[in-house]
């Protein structure tokens, strides 16, 4: 997977992950020209379209659009099941997710997404596992605020 | 001092901004706070308005002041610290930022903290985004971790090991012992996945390492028959599928495994008719699995049974209602539609209703599939289907679905009237799509289906007439309409049913005027409109009218126009000469079709005889040699034609080189266009051009002849009297 957008019907972005090295002005260039082309599309269409050499895989939940650019020789199919399983995670850690959990918490979205891929793979197919992870991390620092004065939550 | 604004309550605020300018001047007041913070090296917030920033970023402001602060918050103690400091580093430091290398110590040291979810951080980091200098620094430490004992590491390790091996290639050595045990049974399952990744990669990359573990498949089969047959694991389980992505993972690393070799591909084919026959396929996620493992039969060396297994599952695959599955299948189909031609021939039919499609994808790849399977037996049926698809799809087909019709209608044509047919069909229904190659290639078609000249003119004349918009057909029957105008205007026709158009001359020239002087025509399209007057006036009696039309042009605006009228009226042979024993020299151009002596040439003439009149050389000077050689055209006898040979025996070519003539009064002189301007040196080829000659008071044919060419550099000219004609040629 070379980069992963989430976006809203308006076109704003919501995450994005990028798993290649790419400069800051090009991020910007392909994000706006690629929410353009999936916003464009039909309810009716296929989730994959070629976009400039990139094959793109993308699904809509209610509001979000999650979008993922991947190599020539991946699996679009389970690339959606990937999507899909990271809908899981969110909607499982927050509690039925919506977009607004997304946008005022974009900092444990990115947390969760980081524990489930690492450089676009998976890191753990058990679901169980990644949220169990992610679950003992916020322990973590919720124990150390608790006990160190200094520290503050966000 | 008051603390700075919570993160929660800065998203609030900005959301309820109502104008763009009013959001612009919110950001701009809490970035001033937060930089005056960052400037007094506050420790306690800085976590707090790092991440204010980061959502700003996300935002599309500028926020690059924040990168020093993501390495201090990295460097710090604190767990929450460390974890929005290394979210920070991966969006606002990739590995252009000079700053990006001062992250490596922090990192070396948290990669071998006590908390693994630090430890986990820093792995996530480096693996996410780590330069070649920091993966060459610290893929030391990620090998030990690679053979932890801890899996929640070790799977971080290995995945982060793919990302070194990607940007140091080189490294990937160091991985291999570390590799030793990945697949073995006491390891928990849970590593499996990241493991067969590492593995992947190493064996993509690097052919020893792919010949170094062929020796796994065995232990890669066993491992996916079980996860087929075992009992139901909640945990990995979707829609009542095994851990549905370690499957695709092993089924991919199997085909990198078992291609091109034999003993592997032998050793997995059980297993892989077993997924394709068990696997359940109504989810996208039992689908997901039966793609891939087709696209592992197609590569392997497996046997016949089961790449027509897979081929069938392609099949299915096209009639499944989710437009995706159609999807892969029609792009998995065209992949192999070259080496199992027969057995993807079987589903032609429903490859053709995808036609019909809405979507675009699946249309196209409709569309190139349905190309690829036509033959010489399937021809006139598929090309109804692909018409019908050229009249109703987008126009950013059109151009391709156009051009593939050509190239299947030239490879499979059953017959010369149907091939013409679905030429003119396509240029009356997408005329203005076709390529601007097609004009020249159709023009040959027309010009070699000698049997149907008639036809064809008469049919694009009849076209003409209904519609002159579509240019690249205006331009094929002008260019029609002036070779075979005599054919157009008699009416007779090679076909039992002739057309029925009533084209009087006048009319015809009617016709052509109208193209002129048409605001839709383009220039192009003027220059073979008058090009085909002026052919007209050896083939019409309406010769003053013609002459009268093309004067006009002679003071035309449009260059290419007024250099082809005045050519036609020659005045500068008439210096030539400067006498009154000329006669207007009609060149004809076939634009970018060059002729060459021989076939193509009899078929422009129509029937000819050849009638054993000797050939003769016409000029020899200072190494160029003309010959001429005759032929008689047998319907019209009076017409002589000449084709010029022209060599070239110094060392050097000439370039530029062209070739005049004119005849006496009582002749009228046609010149075609050469075949190319270059007279090669050393002989090493010709230039051929044809003259036509008619001769209907048969007196003795002399010419003076004009060479331009230029030689080494240098312009020559050079005039000449050509007057050996054998009495054969004129009598």
């Amino acid at each position: 997977m070379r980069f992963m957008l989430l976006f809203s019907r308006q076109g704003k972005l919501r995450l994005q992950k990028w798993y290649t090295a790419t400069a800051e002005r090009d991020k910007k260039k392909m994000v706006r020209e690629l929410m353009q082309v999936v916003l464009a599309r039909k309810p009716k269409m296929c989730s994959f379209l070629e976009w400039r050499d990139l094959k793109i895989v993308y699904k809509r939940y209610a509001s979000l659009y999650f979008c993922c650019a991947v190599e020539e020789q991946d699996n679009e199919l389970i690339t959606l099941e990937v999507i899909h399983r990271f809908v899981e995670l969110l909607d499982k850690y927050f509690g039925s997710v919506c977009e607004l959990d997304i946008i005022f918490n974009f900092e444990k979205a990115y947390f969760i997404l980081d524990e489930f891929l690492m450089g676009g793979e998976i890191q753990d197919t058990s679901k169980k596992s990644v949220l169990k992870a992610i679950e003992q991390a916020d322990l973590l620092q919720e124990v150390l605020i608790y006990c160190y004065i200094d520290q503050v939550d966000l | 001092m008051p603390a700075p604004i919570r993160l929660r309550e800065l998203i609030r605020t900005i959301r309820t901004a109502r104008t763009q300018a009013e959001e612009r001047e919110m950001i701009q007041k809490e970035c001033a706070a937060i930089r005056s913070s960052f400037r007094e090296e506050d420790n306690t917030y800085r976590c707090r308005n790092v991440a204010k920033l980061l959502y700003m970023h996300m935002l599309g402001y500028p926020a690059h002041f924040g990168q020093l602060e993501c390495l201090k918050l990295i460097a710090s103690q604190k767990f929450t610290d460390k974890r929005i400091g290394y979210l920070g580093a991966m969006l606002l430091l990739d590995e252009r930022q000079d700053v990006h290398l001062l992250m490596t110590n922090c990192i070396k040291n948290d990669l071998n903290h006590s908390t693994q979810y630090v430890q986990g951080l820093s792995l996530c980091t480096l693996g996410c985004m780590g330069s070649s200098e920091m993966c060459r620094d610290l893929a030391g430490e990620v090998e030990k971790l690679l053979k932890t004992s801890n899996s929640y590491l070790r799977k971080k390790a290995a995945l982060c090991a793919v990302h070194v091996i990607r940007k140091v290639p080189e490294l990937m050595e160091m991985f291999l012992p570390a590799t030793k045990n990945l697949l073995s049974e006491k390891n928990h399952g849970e590593i499996l996945h990241t493991s067969v990744v590492l593995l992947t990669e190493m064996c993509e990359r690097s052919p020893d390492m792919l010949s170094h573990f062929r020796k796994l498949v065995p232990q890669l089969v066993r491992i996916l028959k079980n996860l087929i047959m075992s009992g139901y694991s909640p945990e990995h389980d979707v829609s009542g599928i095994s851990d549905p992505f370690l499957q695709v993972r092993i089924l991919r690393l199997l085909r990198i495994l078992g291609k091109g070799d034999d003993d592997s591909s032998e050793a997995m084919n059980d297993i892989l008719a077993q997924v394709a026959t068990n696997t359940e396929t109504s989810k996208n996620v039992g689908n997901a699995i039966l793609y891939e493992t087709v696209l592992t039969i197609m590569d392997i060396k497996s046997e016949s049974g089961l790449r027509v297994l897979a081929i069938n599952i392609l099949g299915r695959f096209l009639l499944n209602n989710d437009k995706n599955i159609r999807y892969v299948a029609l792009t998995s189909l065209l992949k192999t539609v070259q080496t199992d031609h027969n057995a993807v021939q079987r589903h032609r039919s429903t490859i053709v209703d995808c036609l019909k499609d809405l979507d675009v994808s699946i249309k196209r790849r409709a569309m190139e599939l349905s190309f690829a399977l036509v033959n010489g037996n399937n021809i006139r049926g598929m090309m109804k289907e692909l018409l019908y698809f050229l009249d109703s799809c987008d126009p950013d087909f059109k151009a391709d679905c156009a051009s593939g019709i050509f190239l299947a209608a030239e490879k499979y044509a059953p017959s010369k009237r149907w091939h013409i047919d679905t030429v003119m069909r396509v240029l009356t229904t997408a005329g203005s799509y076709v390529r601007d190659d097609s004009v020249p290639n159709l023009i040959q078609l027309i010009t070699n289906s000698v049997e149907m000249h008639a036809y064809t003119v008469q049919r694009l004349y009849k076209a003409l007439l209904d519609d002159i918009s579509q240019q690249p057909l205006v331009q094929v029957a002008s260019w029609c309409i002036g070779e075979y105008g005599d054919l157009l205007v008699s009416g007779q026709c090679e076909e039992e049913e002739p057309i029925q158009v009533d084209a009087l001359e006048d009319e015809v020239l009617d016709v052509l005027e109208g193209l002129l002087v048409s605001n839709l025509s383009t220039p192009v399209t003027r220059a073979y409109s008058l090009t085909a007057i002026m052919k007209l006036s050896t083939r019409f009696s309406s010769v003053n009218r013609i002459k009268k039309v093309v004067s006009i042009y002679g003071s035309s605006i449009d260059v290419e126009l007024q250099q082809r009228a005045v050519e036609y009226n020659a005045n500068d042979l008439l210096d030539l000469l400067g006498g009154n024993d000329v006669v207007p020299v009609i060149q004809t151009t076939v634009p970018t079709k060059p002729a060459s002596a021989g076939g193509e040439l009899l078929d422009l003439l129509g029937d000819l005889s050849l009638t054993g009149i000797p050939p003769m050389t016409a000029y020899n000077k200072n190494g160029l040699k003309i010959e001429f050689t005759f032929e008689r055209s047998n319907p019209s006898p009076n017409i002589a034609v000449i084709t010029i040979h022209a060599t070239n025996s110094t060392e050097a070519d000439m370039t530029e080189f062209v070739f005049q003539a004119a005849v006496p009064k009582t002749f009228q002189l046609q010149l075609l266009s050469p075949s190319s301007n270059v007279v090669p040196a050393l002989n090493q080829g010709s230039v051929t051009q044809v003259i036509r000659v008619l001769n209907p008071q048969k007196q003795q044919l002399r010419m003076r002849i004009k060479l331009t060419y230029t030689h080494k550099g240098s312009p020559v000219q050079d005039l000449a009297e050509v007057n050996n004609f054998p009495p054969q040629s004129w009598q």
